[in-house]
């Protein structure tokens, strides 16, 4: 099971609560989907610079591997505080914990409301179901 | 989609399967980049059982397909080897492939995403001929052991042939893992040395086990579609659907060398529209390099300024030159080796820097 403290959408992005702001990542499905399993086969992330405006659903940077390019999108909508730098130049931190050390960017969030997302459990139908 | 003899062995080895021209073939057995570099200092074994085989006979061979091939068939040497495209009267390609003279007959191998296309082609071509098209593509297998040790990994499984006879684009015939008779030639898709073996398929996963244990020792591993790929682009070497398609003639692709315009090779389908491609280019095929990060993909836009001079046909990270390499069509005013351009990533501009192809070869300079 995923974790149950964050929500997740249909492509395959996590958005955890963390006080007043809200951490988004990831999840290891969309990983494995773009890399093969394979973590060395990431070749780029792009992320927002801080100060970003986002809206719901809005591409917000784009991760790369060898043989294909995903756009990585806003679960919510909310300013960028913060991104995690640390991924540019070490991507297996995606393989390897894409739910804690793997988070992309830090939004304060319009609302705090996650109404319409995924829980866990839903997300692990999702997924169980193709993903798709 | 079809399966090559070796499917269930790809399953077994773990490998992703995607679908490549209507063929379920590996992509990766592990990381992209760790295949290609098993290549480039070993050798690595390739699963080519989805290429297009096809077998042509008959009195009027030779003058069939220099009707319907770029290159001058009757010019080849009996036992060598020639790159040629099929094109239509356009001079925009069908395909490319590889032409094996025999000594009465000639042997094809095309692209597995093309081979339907060519085949309803060529037997409309050969209406008057006499001729007998063979398409011996789902009957027999075909593997490809490439890089530096693939001469004497393969040498110890060969008998009745010494490997060093067979020189670079020239095939012959001995015996494999005690097979009499099969089909060995040495081209390659990866700038590498190599071999290409021609099996039944009910051999085919014999002859893969054997390679893999004879190569073992050597490091010897095999190799999916996505590290051929970036391969076949630091080779220089063309795709079809990327380089060349049916908008993109091989004159601005730089494949002259399987185009003749002799006279007596008589005149053949796309010939005058080509001849005038030659005369008046407006584009070459180059390469470029870009220290960034991002990797050029097909598509991506190439400026001189505000000035759109070009365009990507194929892109990667190029694990033997250490940078993310691509091709791309520019226009002949900047196609200059070391013009400085830029290329943009949905609205992102990045540097690189344009480089003659190819950017690495062992087999060619």
């Amino acid at each position: 099971m995923r974790p149950n403290d964050r929500r997740y959408t249909q492509t395959h992005e996590w958005v955890k609560p963390d006080g007043e702001t809200m951490l988004i990542g990831i999840t290891d499905f969309a990983v494995r989907e773009l890399s093969n399993g394979n973590e060395d086969d990431l070749v780029y992330c792009d992320l927002p610079e801080a100060g970003r405006v986002l809206t719901a659903g809005e591409t917000f940077g784009e991760i790369e591997s060898v043989k294909a390019v995903s756009d990585l999108n806003a679960p919510v909508a909310g300013e960028v505080v913060e991104t995690n730098v640390n991924i540019e130049e070490h991507l297996e931190v995606l393989a390897k914990d894409p739910w804690n050390a793997g988070w992309m960017i830090r939004l304060r969030p319009e609302r705090k409301s996650l109404d319409g997302l995924m829980s866990a459990e839903e997300y692990e139908k999702f997924v169980a179901a193709g993903g798709h | 989609m079809k399966q090559t003899a070796l499917h269930a062995v790809h399953a077994a080895l773990g490998a992703k399967l995607i679908e490549f021209g209507g063929w379920s073939m590996p992509v990766q057995y592990g990381p992209i980049l760790d295949e290609a570099q098993c290549v480039r200092s070993s050798a690595g074994l390739f699963d080519l059982g989805h290429m297009g085989r096809v077998h042509v006979s008959g009195p009027d061979t030779l003058r069939f397909l220099d009707k319907v091939c770029t290159n001058f068939v009757a010019k080849i040497p009996v036992g060598a080897i020639r790159y040629s495209l099929f094109c239509r009267a356009d001079g925009n390609p069908i395909d490319d492939l590889l032409v094996y003279r025999e000594k009465d007959s000639v042997y094809l191998v095309i692209n597995a995403g093309n081979t339907a296309v060519d085949l309803a082609w060529l037997r409309e071509q050969a209406q008057g001929f006499a001729v007998t098209i063979d398409d011996q593509t789902e009957r027999t297998g075909m593997l490809a052991l490439q890089g530096q040790r693939a001469h004497e990994v393969l040498q110890t499984l060969v008998t009745g042939l010494d490997l060093a006879t067979i020189g670079y684009y020239k095939f012959g015939f001995g015996t494999v893992c005690g097979l009499p008779n099969t089909r060995l030639s040495r081209t390659g898709y990866t700038g590498e040395d190599g071999f290409e073996i021609y099996l039944d398929n009910a051999d085919c996963v014999r002859v893969w086990n054997a390679v893999l244990e004879a190569g073992r020792a050597a490091g010897v591993r095999p190799i999916g579609l996505g590290a051929r790929d970036i391969l076949r682009l630091e080779a220089g070497m063309p795709l079809y659907g990327h380089e060349i398609d049916a908008t993109h003639n091989p004159i601005e692709a730089g494949l002259d060398f399987g185009i003749s315009f002799k006279d007596e090779k008589g005149d053949w389908i796309g010939r005058s529209a080509l001849a005038a491609v030659k005369a008046a280019p407006r584009q070459r095929l180059i390469g470029l390099v870009t220290d960034g990060p991002r990797v050029p993909r097909q598509g991506h836009k190439l400026f001189s300024g505000a000035q759109e001079v070009g365009y990507v046909c194929s892109g990667a990270p190029s694990p033997t030159l250490g940078v993310n390499i691509a091709s791309a069509y520019v226009a002949l005013s900047h196609a200059q080796p070391g013009a400085q351009l830029e290329i943009d990533f949905k609205g992102k501009r990045q540097p690189c820097q344009l480089r003659d192809l190819p950017f690495f070869s062992r087999t060619r300079k």
